[in-house]
């Protein structure tokens, strides 16, 4: 089968080409298939929000490869294949809560009939369906990511980008909400590239995570996760758990000393 | 946040009124001052009610100078806002020469305005009325339209928007409140605007005339009266801005923490 | 590369001259439109009256007694409006009670007040500085009241913890943390004292300012339009300039705190 993503040697540099500033990414290789959940993983300034706007055509890669469903990333991108969920919620204030999942339905000329019906549907998905009337402010913080996550699916996109999307929440939010997103991913079969850096999280979510090291940002390690599904509150408790994310984080560490050798040389 | 009960809203500043009106009353009364400092509140009223015709011709015409001043300059500000919102390099040469503009006292450009449309035309206050509001709302827009969050800018370029769709969906409701904020300004600039323009000339038929021929025929109920009935114009333009702002907005969340 | 503030500022006036006198050329206007640049230049240095001093300095000794006026103003005006916003940051129920009167005060055409502060100050010169303070204050007070209460809630805990006074929460926390914004609303009050002590000088009869050269050069407009001109340049000038000093001052105050937006 086809990767939904496939990422062939990207690099990406600030500053002048002959002598970059920042090395961001480095021969980065990457091959996502479809109904995949991978979690991009690493310390901050690994690039690894780089890496996703790259996939998503919000950063223009310095050399390399960028394919989306087998197109450029900036086709996918015009032929809107994919949805986008920030680190803060981005809902427009002046618009309700369903005004705003409608959003993206609006802009692709979507009648406004199917609009209204696909813009409940999403806020049923996300469990918010009392709140449609609200605005943004009237919401917390986790109902409001949960609203961006509506939006993001609202036109059915088959790969969903997600930028750190649960880092502002609290612990126990945040636990709710991984398990909110493994359901959705499995009731609408989207593919998913997922930025954070909570350990557990990305295990807890993912298929395969993928660790990443920073300057230069790259790939150190790609770790598969079985743990078998149904995922709920006893596979966070589950010795298996525990295993992977000690392999994670002995990844993520690895990947440190490697980097301050580097530096020492 | 904590919602404040009508009465802790509202009882306050009516209480105030109350206390300010009662205490001029007596003081005035009590110490017997003279009528050419300050008339009693009493005397105001009476004197409103004897001129009532002269003052109301007199506002209705500087209230018509103000509104079609006060459309033609918001308008066009929003106007050239939008149109330099869309070009960075000439908004940004634009802008710091705006704001230089709009510390200039454009009110001395009065008498210029009757000067060419002629003292008792009322284009001649319009014209001024125009430019006074042009500066603020067009800054005020500038800002809005710009300063836009960037996450919500690289949301629309995900959804591979134009840029005209992110103008309506995203710069313009950003720039609303803005907008009502220059409204406001304008629409207290608009009414001074037009009584200056006629204190250096208009016609008998004005507020800014009428106030000041009456204090100088030592006729200061008279003068009093229309003075109360141009504050009271003033705060009216205002509430009128703050009740559509109300209608338009209703988002806006700092409304609700007012 | 992009041209700095200062020179796309040179090219925009410059830009601005060539128009004047291509639409004065274009539309063939009448001296009495609008004159000629040169001509207002050229009226800059010649005699106001027979036998007069120049008008330059006719017009440079009225911008200083306006700028008095102004700069009076402006410190009472800034100096209560502090106070006020102080105060009402700190005082819930004179908050409410007062700031609608506040705003409503600026609702009030100033102008048509003017002739009664005239009267009670009995004509003399304070009047400007009064009416010119009565524009300033208002946008100090609101700026004030907003920037004392903008500090991070925490950031109040934080000295609630040392047990820190009223007053030390106030100059340690509160001021600092609105110096921005009263130093915004500085720059409005600048040109509103401007403003302020141009306009009080017509009812008060003073000749000696700005306002009362524009007054007097109007009734002449028709023998000698560039002078009016000149008169109005010279206010637009004072404006500026009380405008440029405060954003200096603002300049210098602020260096050390990174602007927010």
């Amino acid at each position: 089968m086809a990767s939904v993503v496939s990422l062939k040697n990207v690099n990406k540099f600030f500053g002048p080409a002959e002598r970059p500033t920042t090395i961001a990414l480095k021969d980065i290789n990457l091959e996502i298939q479809p109904r995949e959940f991978i979690s991009l993983i690493g310390p901050s300034g690994c690039g690894k929000s780089t890496l996703l706007r790259t996939i998503g055509d919000l950063v223009e890669p310095s050399s390399g490869e960028v394919l989306v469903n087998g197109k450029p990333a900036h086709q996918a991108r015009i032929n809107r294949e994919y949805g986008m969920v920030f680190q803060a919620p981005v809902l427009f204030e002046w618009r309700t809560v369903l005004k705003n999942v409608e959003l993206p339905l609006e802009i692709m000329g979507v009648p406004k009939a199917e609009r209204i019906r696909r813009g409940r549907e999403m806020l049923r998905l996300v469990e918010l369906q009392h709140f449609e009337r609200h605005y943004p402010w009237q919401l917390s913080g986790g109902m409001q990511q949960r609203v961006a996550i509506a939006r993001a699916l609202a036109f059915r996109p088959e790969l969903l980008l997600m930028d750190e999307p649960f880092g502002a929440l609290d612990e126990i939010t945040r636990e709710r909400m991984n398990a909110e997103l493994l359901r959705i991913w499995h009731e609408t079969q989207t593919t998913v590239v997922f930025v954070t850096h909570s350990i557990p999280e990305a295990v807890f979510l993912s298929t395969r995570v993928v660790v990443m090291s920073a300057r230069p940002g790259r790939i150190t390690e790609i770790i598969p996760i079985d743990l078998p599904y149904p995922r709920n509150v006893e596979t966070r408790e589950s010795p298996r758990f525990f295993e992977l994310v000690t392999l994670v984080r002995e990844a993520l560490r690895k990947s440190e000393e490697m980097r301050e050798e580097l530096e020492l040389r | 946040m904590s919602r404040t009960s009508p009465l802790e809203r509202y009882g306050p500043p009516i209480a105030v009124f109350f206390l300010v009106i009662a205490l001029w009353e007596l003081l005035v009364r009590a110490f017997n001052v003279q009528q050419f400092l300050l008339p009693a509140p009493t005397v105001i009223a009476e004197a409103f009610f004897r001129t009532t015709t002269n003052i109301f011709n007199s506002a209705a015409y500087t209230i018509r100078s103000a509104v079609f001043g006060f459309g033609l300059g918001a308008g066009a500000g929003i106007l050239v806002a939008l149109i330099t919102a869309r070009w960075t390099t000439v908004r940004e040469g634009l802008m710091p020469f705006a704001i230089a503009l709009n510390s200039v006292p454009i009110i001395a450009f009065a008498p210029i305005m009757n000067n060419w449309f002629g003292s008792t035309n009322p284009l001649s206050k319009i014209a001024i009325v125009a430019v006074i509001t042009f500066f603020p709302m067009m800054i005020n827009m500038v800002r809005g339209l710009t300063l836009v969050e960037p996450a919500k800018i690289e949301l629309m370029r995900s959804y591979a928007t134009t840029p005209l769709q992110v103008l309506i969906k995203v710069r313009i409701p950003n720039a609303l409140p803005y907008l009502f904020n220059a409204l406001k300004v304008c629409s207290t600039l608009s009414l001074i605007g037009a009584i200056v323009g006629e204190y250096f000339g208009g016609p008998r038929d004005s507020l800014g005339v009428y106030i000041l021929q009456e204090a100088q025929l030592f006729r200061f109920d008279n003068a009093w009266a229309a003075i109360i009935i141009s504050a009271l114009l003033g705060i009216a333009f205002y509430l009128v801005i703050i009740g559509l702002e109300r209608i338009a907005i209703p988002w806006h969340a700092s409304i609700d923490k007012q | 590369m992009r041209p700095s503030p200062a020179l796309s500022l040179v090219l925009i006036i410059l830009a601005l001259l060539i128009a004047w006198e291509l639409i004065k050329l274009i539309f063939n206007l009448d001296k009495r439109i609008l004159p000629h640049l040169w001509e207002i230049a050229v009226a800059f240095s010649q005699p106001a009256r027979r036998g007069g001093p120049p008008l330059f300095s006719v017009l440079f000794e009225a911008a200083l007694y306006t700028l008095r006026g102004a700069l009076l103003g402006f410190a009472i005006g800034a100096l209560l409006g502090f106070i006020l916003g102080t105060v009402f940051a700190h005082v819930s129920l004179l908050e409410r009670s007062l700031v609608p009167y506040v705003i409503a005060s600026q609702t009030v055409p100033i102008l048509a007040i003017a002739p009664m502060v005239v009267i009670w100050l009995r004509g003399s010169w304070l009047s400007v500085p009064v009416i010119a303070a009565y524009l300033t204050f208002f946008p100090v007070t609101i700026n004030t009241l907003r920037g004392m209460r903008s500090p991070d809630p925490r950031a109040v805990e934080l000295m609630r913890s040392y047990a820190a006074s009223t007053w030390q929460t106030l100059w340690k926390l509160r001021f600092p943390a609105a110096l921005p914004a009263i130093f915004t609303a500085f720059k409005i009050a600048a040109t509103s004292s401007v403003v302020g002590a141009i306009i009080a000088e017509l009812p008060a009869g003073i000749q000696q300012g700005l306002g009362g050269a524009i007054l007097n050069f109007n009734q002449y407009y028709i023998t000698g339009p560039e002078r009016l001109w000149a008169a109005i340049l010279m206010a637009a000038l004072v404006g500026i300039l009380l405008f440029v000093a405060v954003s200096l001052v603002e300049r210098v105050a602020l260096r050390n705190i990174v602007r927010a937006a």
